[in-house]
C-alpha cells in the first residue's frame, strides 16, 4: 500500500502499487488476501473504485467500509499501515463492467446502496477520463451524511461530469442543507421512476449494494417495465 | 490449523489475527464459514410459477424428456445435508434439502455424452461433466430446511452439485443440455473454472 485516506468516518481509500498488474475495467473487483502469522488466511472481493490510468499503470484504488465485527474490513480501515504488503488477485469480473459504448452506448442508470457505490463511481470517472458523453443517472442510497462516499466530487459544485444526474436518498439522516425537504426514508417506486431513467429509453442499469438493497431494487426495476437482462446486479453482504 | 508449509515472511500481513478458527470442521483452502445464507446472483430474482414450470433434459441427438412439476413430486424424493461452499469465500455445513436425484431423471435419458450445459430462468447457465450429475451427488432441489425454496434462493427449483463451488448448483434450472463437447456457461465464460472443485481451489480459469 502507497498511500490511503479517510473517505467518511467509516471507509477508506487504500492506494495500492501492484507489481505487473495489467490493467482493469470500470466495475471490476480484486481479491485481497490476509495472512495471519500462523498461516490463516482470508480473503475479500473490493470493488476497484479508480479506473486504470496509463500514467500509473501498476495503481490499483479500493475503498473499504468498516463492517462491525467484520473480519476483515475493521483491519483494512483502523490497522493496515501505508508500506504494509497484502496479496491482490485480479482484475476479477467481466460482467459488472461499462465502458463508452457499452450496449449500443445505452444511456445508464447506476444505482447504489452505502458501499456498492464504489464500482459505480468507477464507471462515472470513466466516462470522465474519457470525455464520454454517455446519459448517466446515478441514484444512491445512503443511510446519513457522515456515511456517503464521494459525495462532493459526485455533487459538488466543480464537477466535472456534465450529462451525469445524481441523487442521493437519505435512508436514516437528511443533512441539514437539503434542498429537498424530502424526510428519510427507502428508494421507492416513486423516486426511481423519477429519478431514474424511464425502461422505454433501454438503459443499462448496474445495481449494486447489500442484498437486501439489490433485491428490493431489482423488483422495483422489473414492476417499472425494465428488462431483466439489462439489469446487471452486484451483492456486496451477507443475506438480510 | 498449522500451515502445510511455512509461510513466507513477505506474505504475512502484519497484525492481521483474523476470526478464532473454526475447530472440528474442514474448511476448504480460502473458505470461511459462514451461518447465514447469502445470496449471490449476476442478475435478479426469476419468479417461476410451479405451474409453469417444466425442466427438459435434452440429449445430443436433441431428444427431449420433460417433466412438469407434479411429474417432479411423484418421483422418489432424497432428503441430502450436504455442506455449500461458494467461490466468494463461504462455507455453510449441514444444509437439508430435499429434491430428486439426478440418477432419477437421467435414468431414462439415451445419452452417452460427457458434458452437460444447465440453462435456467433468467439466462443464467454452467457447464460440469455428466459423470458429476450422477452417483448420488446431484439433486434438482425444491425443499430447503423444510420449506419451499424461496425464490432468492432459486427456487423453485434448483440443481444442487454440493461437491462442486455453489455457482455450479444453478438456481431456476430449466433444462440441461446433454453435449459432446464442453460448451462454457455464464460465469465460465468471464474465467470462472470449468470444473470448480472447492478442494483443489478450482476458483478461476487456470487454478
Ligand atoms: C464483488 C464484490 C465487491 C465488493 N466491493 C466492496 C467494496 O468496494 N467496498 C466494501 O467495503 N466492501 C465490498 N465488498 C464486501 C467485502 O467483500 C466484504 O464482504 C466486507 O468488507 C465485509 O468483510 P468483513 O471480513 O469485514 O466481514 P465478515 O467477517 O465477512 O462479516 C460480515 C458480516 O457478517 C457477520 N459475520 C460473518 N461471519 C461471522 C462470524 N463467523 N462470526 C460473527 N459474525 C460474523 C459480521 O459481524 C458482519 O456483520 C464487496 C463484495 C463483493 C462480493
Amino acid at each position: 500500500m502507497v498511500d490511503a485516506h479517510a473517505e467518511s468516518a467509516s471507509a477508506r481509500t487504500l492506494v495500492l502499487d501492484v507489481p505487473g498488474w495489467g490493467g482493469h475495467r470500470a466495475g471490476q473487483h480484486v481479491d485481497l488476501r490476509l495472512t495471519a502469522d500462523d498461516g490463516y488466511t482470508a480473503v475479500r472481493a473490493y470493488s476497484i473504485g479508480a479506473p486504470w490510468d496509463p500514467d500509473a499503470p501498476t495503481r490499483v484504488e479500493v475503498t473499504v467500509q468498516r463492517v462491525q465485527g467484520g473480519e476483515v474490513s475493521p483491519y483494512l480501515v483502523d490497522e493496515f499501515a501505508v508500506g504494509q504488503r497484502i496479496e491482490v488477485r485480479g482484475p476479477v469480473g467481466g460482467w459488472f463492467v461499462w465502458a463508452p459504448g457499452a450496449a449500443g452506448g445505452a444511456p445508464v442508470l447506476l444505482l447504489a446502496g452505502g458501499s456498492g457505490v464504489v464500482p459505480l463511481v468507477s464507471m462515472v470517472r470513466e466516462r470522465r477520463r474519457r470525455a464520454d458523453r454517455t446519459p448517466f443517472r446515478l441514484v444512491y442510497s445512503v443511510r446519513m451524511p457522515g456515511d456517503a462516499l464521494f459525495l462532493d466530487e459526485l455533487t459538488g459544485p466543480r464537477r466535472r461530469d456534465d450529462g451525469v444526474d445524481t441523487h442521493v436518498v437519505w435512508t436514516r439522516g437528511v443533512p441539514p442543507d437539503d434542498p429537498s425537504g424530502r424526510p428519510p426514508g427507502r428508494l421507492d417506486l416513486r423516486g426511481l421512476a423519477r429519478h431514474g431513467w424511464p425502461a422505454d429509453l433501454r438503459p443499462l442499469v448496474f445495481v449494486c449494494g447489500p442484498t437486501g438493497f439489490v433485491e428490493a431494487v431489482s423488483r422495483m426495476l422489473l414492476v417499472l417495465g425494465h428488462d431483466a437482462s439489462a439489469i446487471r446486479a452486484e451483492r456486496f453482504g451477507p443475506s438480510t | 490449523m498449522p500451515p502445510e508449509e511455512p509461510v513466507a515472511a513477505t506474505d504475512l500481513t502484519p497484525g492481521f489475527r483474523g476470526r478464532p478458527r473454526p475447530a472440528g470442521i474442514a474448511l476448504p483452502p480460502g473458505q470461511y464459514e459462514e451461518h447465514g445464507f447469502p445470496v449471490l446472483t449476476a442478475g435478479t430474482t426469476p419468479h417461476v410459477p410451479t405451474e409453469r414450470w417444466r425442466l427438459t433434459v435434452r440429449n445430443e441427438d436433441l431428444e427431449e424428456w420433460s417433466w412438469s412439476w407434479t411429474d417432479l413430486m411423484a418421483l422418489p424424493q432424497d432428503e441430502p445435508t450436504v455442506d455449500l461452499h461458494c467461490v466468494t469465500r463461504w462455507s455453510k455445513f449441514g444444509t437439508r434439502w430435499r429434491g430428486v436425484s439426478l440418477d432419477v431423471l437421467l435414468a431414462d435419458v439415451r445419452s452417452s455424452a460427457q458434458y452437460a450445459l444447465v440453462a435456467c430462468h433468467g439466462g443464467y447457465t454452467t457447464n460440469l461433466p455428466v459423470a458429476d450429475l450422477l452417483g448420488g451427488r446431484a439433486w434438482v432441489a425444491h425443499t430447503y430446511d423444510g420449506r419451499p425454496l424461496h425464490a432468492e434462493h432459486g427456487g423453485p427449483a434448483r440443481l444442487l452439485v454440493p461437491h462442486l463451488y455453489l455457482w455450479k448448483s444453478a438456481k431456476w434450472v430449466k433444462e440441461i443440455h446433454l453435449v459432446r463437447d464442453e460448451q462454457r456457461g455464464f460465469w465460465e465464460r468471464y474465467g470462472y473454472h470449468d470444473y470448480g472443485d472447492p478442494w483443489r481451489e478450482q476458483r478461476y480459469q487456470g487454478d
